[in-house]
C-alpha cells in the first residue's frame, strides 16, 4: 500500500510542481513514469497473489473517509491506467514542446491521479471527489486549444454530459448508502445482497446511466466524438484508452456487488452493447475526421465490452459458470486490449495530424513512404482493433465467441438467445471494424498523396515514436503469449470472480495457449513464404512501372478511391441510421464543368434527441427568468419569503 | 474436452487437390455452354508458369503490396491446418479452433484489401471497398452457421463437430442441418467471389471484386494469390461437405472416396449455378447475404422450439 500511496503522491506532487514556469513537463513527465513504476509493482502482486491492500484514515467531511482499497479488480484497471498515462506523458512531452499552456501538465497529472483514485477509492465521498477531479482535469485538457470555437463547444458538451453522469452517481450512493455512518463501500456491499429487488434494479439502472455516460454507451455517448478530437492527441489517447474504462469499472463494481443479477440486467447490457457496438462502428465508417472516427470506434469497443458483461451476467443468472467466466473474462481482456491499441492509434493519429496539419482522411494518401514508423505502428494498431490474429484484439473476441458458443448449447431458451445475439452481433461488429480500419489505414498511408499537405510529412522524433512501439510490443505480446500468461495468472482470475472454479480458468488458458501456438505457426509460415518468394525472384527481372490499372495512360492522384468513397456502399446501405447529408456533385450538363461535393454525418442521437431536448429546457428556463430582475430589494424579498415559509413549516 | 488424434491427411489433400477443384468448376461451365473447355489441370499449369516469371511493381506501391500475397497464403494454409476432411481430424485442433478459423480468414481478407489499396488505383480501391462491404455481411452468416452446428453437436472444435455430424444427427434434426448447409453454401459463394456475388470470368473487366483487387500483382506474387484462392475454395467446400455428406463407415478409403466425390459434387454445383444465372446487381447482394443469415436464425428457432 505504501507504494500505491507513494505513486499517488508522486502524481499530485509532480502536477503541483509543474505549475512553476521553469519546471513544467520536466517534473510532470518523470512524475507520471515513476508513479507507473511504483504503482504497477503492488498491482501485479495483488493480481498474481490474490489478497487485498487497504488503508483507511478518518476525514472530517460527513460520511467521508480516506479509504483506499486495492483488490484484484482495482489492480486490473490500475495497471493500464498508470502504464498508458506514463506512455502518453512521454509522447506529450515532445508533442506539447511549443505549447504556451502552463497548466497543461498540472491537469494531466491530476487526471491520472483522479483515475487511479477512482479505482482505488472505497468510500462514496472519496470516490466522488476522485471522479470529479478526473472529470474537471480532463475538461481543462480538452479545452487546451480554447481559441477555437469548436473546441470550446466540445468542452461545453463534455462538461454537461459528465455532470449529468455525476448527478446519477450521487443518487446511486444515496440509495445504496441508506443509513448513517461513513459511506464506505464495505457496508454498502454487505447490505446490497439483501436489499429489495426494486432498490437493486434502480441502483443498477443509475449505474448504467451514470457510469455509462463516462464510458460512452449509446445513447449517452454524444460528448465522446466531440471531446476526443478536440483534445491534444496524448490526452485523447488517455481519455479514450483508459479514462472511459473507469465508467466500465463502476458498472462491473456494481454488478459484482449485488449478488446474482436478475435476467433483465443481462439483457439490458446486451441490448446496450449491440446498440453501442453496431452504432459506433457505423458512425465510425461515416467520419472523415481521423480522430473523430477513432472516437466512434471507442463507442464500438465499449459495446463489445458490454456484450461480454451482459453475457457473463446472463450466465451468472442461470448458474452456468463457464458462460459467466468467459463473458466477464472476455470483457476484461477487451478492456485491457482496447486501452493498448486505442491509445496507440490516437498517438499515431496525433503524429499524422502533427505532420500534415489536418485530420481529414480524404486529404491523406501515401504517408507510408514518408512515415515508416508511424505507418508500421498504425498498421499493428489497426489489425489489433479489427480483432485479427496474431494481435491482442483477437484474444478478447475469442473468449467472447467461446462464451457465446457455450451459451448457445444451453437448453434454456433465454441463455441460448443471449449467446446467439452476442455471436451474431460480435460477428457483424468485427466484420464492419475490419472494413473501418482497412479504410483508415489504406486511405491515410497507401496510394498517392491526395493533397499537398502530405508532401513534406515525416516521422516525429524518437521520443514520440518510442511510446508507440512499446504499445505495439504489448499488443503483440498479449496476442502471441497470452496462453502461458493466463495460466500463470489464473489464481488472480478466480480471486476476481469468487466462486468461479480455477479449473475453468486453466481450461481456457490451455485453449489460449493453442491459439498462441497456431498464431505463432502462422507468423513463421509468413516468414518462410517471404523467404521462398525472395528465392524465386533471385536473378529474375523485377521492374518498376506505373500502376497498371487496366491500362490507364496517365493515372492521377485525384482518381483514387478516397476514405469516403471506400465507405460509401456501407454508409449508403445504412442510410436510415446514419442520415448522411450530401450536397453538390450532381451532373446537370452534357459537358460537366467544375463541381464540388461534400458529405457530413452528424450524430443521430445528438441531432434527433438531445438538441430538441435542450432547446425545450432552454425555453422553460427563459420562462423562469422573469423572476430575475437584477433588483436587489426583490431578491431580499425572495429570501424573506422563503425564511417565512420555512418558519411556518417548522411551526406547523 | 477430449483430445483427438491428429492427421496431416486433410492438409495433404488440400494442398494438392485445391487447384483441381477449380478445374472441375471450369469444366462444368464449359460443358453446359457446349464448349470443350480448358484442361482440367489448367490451374496447375498457370501456377507453374507464374512461379517461373519475374515481376513488375508499381512505383506507388510499398512493402505492403509485397506482403499482401505472402500473408494471405500463409493465413489460408494456417486455416487449412484447422480444417477437418473426410472424417480425418485436422492437423491442429483445440476447443474453439473455429474462432481462429474465422479470424485467419479475416487476416487473409485484410491483407488482400490493403495490398489492393497500396496501388493507388481507383479500380482496386473499388474492389477493396466492395470486398469490405460484402465480407462484413458474410461474417455473421458464417458465425450463425457455426453456432447452429455447435448447438446441434455439442462440440466446440471443427474436427469434433464434423465427426459428430452423421446419419443419426441428420435423422434427428434434418431441417436445421439443411438450412445451415444452405447458408454455408451462400458463404462459400460470397467468400470465394463466385456468381451470383462476383463474376470470376470477367477477368480484367470492371464488374468484379476479387479479381480487380489483384490486377497489379504479377509473377510469383500472383501465383501465391491464385493458389490461396484455390485453397479458400477447398477449405470452405470441405466445411460444407462435412455437413451435407457425413460418411463415417470406419473404412478410411470409403470415407475419403465419399468425401472427394462430395467435393466434386460441390464443384459441379458451383459450375451449374454459374451457368444458369447471372451475377446479381451489386445492391442486391446484401439481400442474398441477409437472407442466408435469416436461414441461420431460422435453424436456431426450429431447434429451440423442439
Amino acid at each position: 500500500m505504501t507504494l500505491l500511496v507513494a505513486a499517488l503522491l508522486c502524481l499530485i506532487g509532480g502536477g503541483i510542481l509543474s505549475l512553476h514556469p521553469r519546471l513544467g513537463a520536466r517534473v510532470a513527465v518523470p512524475g507520471c513514469v515513476i508513479a507507473a513504476v511504483l504503482g504497477v509493482i503492488p498491482a501485479t502482486q495483488v493480481l498474481s497473489g490474490g489478497g487485498v491492500l487497504s488503508l483507511r484514515a478518518e476525514w472530517a467531511v460527513p460520511g467521508g473517509s480516506f479509504y483506499l482499497h486495492c483488490d484484484a479488480l482495482s489492480a486490473f484497471f490500475l495497471i493500464p491506467i498508470l502504464v498508458v498515462s506514463a506512455l502518453g506523458a512521454l509522447y506529450g512531452a515532445e508533442y506539447m514542446r511549443h505549447s504556451v499552456n502552463r497548466a497543461h501538465w498540472f491537469f494531466y497529472s491530476l487526471l491520472v491521479a483522479g483515475m487511479a483514485g477512482v479505482v482505488l477509492a472505497w468510500n462514496a465521498i472519496f470516490f466522488l471527489v476522485a471522479w470529479e477531479t478526473m472529470a474537471l482535469a480532463s475538461f481543462f485538457l480538452v479545452v487546451t486549444d480554447d481559441d477555437q470555437a469548436p473546441v470550446r463547444e466540445a468542452g461545453w458538451v463534455y462538461l454537461v454530459a459528465t455532470h449529468f453522469g455525476t448527478a446519477c452517481l450521487m443518487i446511486l450512493f444515496a440509495l445504496a448508502g441508506g443509513g448513517s455512518g461513513p459511506l464506505d463501500f464495505d457496508p454498502m456491499i454487505a447490505t446490497g445482497a439483501g436489499a429489495s429487488t426494486w432498490t437493486l434494479g434502480l441502483v443498477f439502472l443509475l449505474a448504467v446511466v451514470g457510469f455509462g455516460t463516462k464510458a460512452g454507451i449509446v445513447p449517452f455517448h454524444v460528448w465522446l466524438p466531440e471531446a476526443h478530437p478536440a483534445a491534444p492527441s496524448h490526452v485523447s489517447a488517455v481519455m479514450s484508452g483508459v479514462m472511459i474504462k473507469t465508467g466500465i469499472y463502476g458498472i462491473v463494481r456494481v454488478l459484482t456487488s449485488c449478488g446474482v443479477p436478475p435476467l433483465w440486467w443481462g439483457w439490458v447490457l446486451i441490448g446496450l452493447g449491440l446498440l453501442s457496438g453496431v452504432g459506433g462502428v457505423l458512425f465510425a465508417l461515416a467520419q472523415q475526421d481521423l480522430k473523430r472516427m477513432l472516437a466512434y470506434s471507442s463507442v464500438e469497443n465499449i459495446g463489445i465490452i458490454l456484450l461480454g458483461l451482459g453475457l457473463g451476467a446472463v450466465g451468472w443468472t442461470f448458474g452456468e459458470d463457464r458462460v459467466c467466466f468467459l463473458g466477464f473474462a472476455g470483457a476484461l481482456f477487451h478492456i485491457l486490449n482496447h486501452a493498448l491499441f486505442k491509445s496507440l492509434l490516437f498517438l499515431g493519429a496525433g503524429a499524422i495530424a502533427h505532420a500534415t496539419g489536418t485530420r481529414n482522411m480524404d486529404a491523406f494518401g501515401g504517408l507510408f513512404k514518408r512515415m515508416r514508423h508511424t505507418g508500421g505502428t498504425f498498421l499493428a494498431g489497426s489489425m489489433a482493433i479489427a480483432g485479427l490474429p496474431p494481435f491482442n484484439g483477437f484474444i478478447g473476441e475469442f473468449l467472447l465467441f467461446l462464451g457465446g458458443l457455450i451459451a448457445v448449447m444451453s437448453a434454456q431458451p433465454a441463455l441460448c438467445g443471449a449467446g446467439a445475439s452476442v455471436i451474431a452481433g460480435l460477428a457483424l461488429i468485427s466484420g464492419l471494424a475490419v472494413a473501418g480500419f482497412t479504410r483508415a489505414f489504406g486511405s491515410a498511408f497507401l496510394g498517392e498523396p491526395r493533397s499537398e499537405c502530405v508532401e513534406h510529412a515525416h516521422d516525429p522524433g524518437w521520443r514520440m515514436l518510442l511510446p508507440m512501439w512499446i504499445l505495439v510490443y504489448f499488443c503483440l505480446l498479449i496476442g502471441t503469449s497470452v496462453g502461458p500468461l493466463a495460466a500463470y495468472n489464473s489464481p488472480a482470475w478466480s480471486a476476481a470472480w469468487p466462486g468461479k472454479t480455477p479449473e475453468i480458468a486453466f481450461a481456457v488458458a490451455s485453449c489460449l495457449s493453442c491459439v498462441s501456438l497456431w498464431a505463432g505457426a502462422f507468423v513463421v509460415l509468413c516468414l518462410l513464404l517471404a523467404g521462398f518468394r525472395l528465392l524465386l525472384l533471385r536473378g529474375r527481372s523485377v521492374r518498376q512501372a506505373v500502376t497498371w490499372d487496366c491500362g490507364y495512360a496517365a493515372p492521377a492522384a485525384r482518381m483514387q478511391y478516397t476514405a469516403s468513397s471506400f465507405a460509401q456502399p456501407l454508409t449508403d446501405m445504412f442510410r436510415t441510421v446514419l442520415h448522411t447529408k450530401v450536397s453538390g456533385g450532381a451532373i446537370a450538363d452534357v459537358f460537366p464543368g467544375l463541381s464540388q461535393s461534400s458529405s457530413v454525418t452528424a450524430d443521430a442521437v445528438r441531432a434527433g434527441f438531445y438538441q430538441p431536448l435542450f432547446s425545450g429546457v432552454l425555453r422553460g428556463v427563459i420562462a423562469v427568468r422573469r423572476l430575475q430582475h437584477g433588483n436587489l430589494h426583490l431578491y431580499v424579498l425572495y429570501i424573506a419569503l422563503t425564511l417565512l415559509f420555512l418558519l411556518f413549516m417548522e411551526l406547523g | 474436452m477430449t483430445m483427438y488424434e491428429y492427421s496431416c491427411l486433410p492438409v495433404v489433400f488440400g494442398l494438392t487437390l485445391a487447384p483441381f477443384f477449380l478445374g472441375i468448376i471450369n469444366r462444368t461451365k464449359a460443358k453446359v455452354a457446349g464448349r470443350q473447355g480448358q484442361p482440367l489441370l489448367q490451374a496447375y499449369f498457370d501456377l507453374w508458369k507464374l512461379l517461373h516469371k519475374g515481376a513488375v511493381y508499381s512505383r506507388t506501391t510499398t512493402g505492403i503490396f509485397i506482403l499482401g500475397p505472402v500473408v494471405g497464403l500463409a493465413a489460408i494454409v494456417a486455416v487449412l491446418g484447422l480444417t477437418p476432411f473426410a472424417g480425418c481430424p485436422p492437423l491442429f485442433s483445440f476447443i474453439g479452433d473455429l474462432i481462429l478459423f474465422a479470424g485467419l480468414l479475416g487476416v487473409m481478407r485484410f491483407a488482400t484489401m490493403i495490398a489492393a489499396l497500396d496501388t493507388g488505383s481507383s479500380f482496386e480501391g473499388m474492389g477493396a471497398s466492395r470486398e469490405a462491404w460484402f465480407s462484413s455481411l458474410a461474417e455473421p452468416v458464417l458465425w450463425l452457421s457455426f453456432a447452429v452446428l455447435a448447438r446441434l453437436t455439442g462440440q466446440f472444435s471443427l474436427g469434433a463437430i464434423q465427426s459428430e455430424i452423421g446419419s443419426a444427427l441428420w435423422a434427428a434434426s434434418a431441417p436445421e442441418l439443411a438450412l445451415t448447409a444452405l447458408s454455408l453454401f451462400a458463404v462459400f459463394l460470397a467468400e470465394n467471389a463466385r456468381i451470383p456475388v462476383d463474376d470470376p470470368n470477367t477477368h480484367l473487366e470492371l464488374t468484379m471484386i476479387h479479381e480487380v483487387m489483384v490486377l497489379d500483382h504479377s509473377g510469383p506474387d500472383f501465383a501465391f494469390i491464385q493458389y490461396a484462392a484455390a485453397l479458400k475454395h477447398w477449405v470452405l467446400a470441405s466445411l460444407l461437405a462435412g455437413v451435407i455428406a457425413p460418411v463415417h463407415t470406419g473404412h478410411a478409403w470409403i470415407d475419403i472416396t465419399a468425401a472427394l466425390l462430395t467435393m466434386a459434387g460441390i464443384a459441379v454445383a458451383t459450375g451449374l449455378v454459374e451457368s444458369v444465372m447471372a451475377r446479381l446487381r451489386l445492391t442486391r447482394v446484401p439481400q442474398l447475404l441477409v437472407g442466408a443469415g435469416a436461414l441461420g436464425v431460422m435453424a436456431f428457432i426450429v431447434d429451440i422450439m423442439r
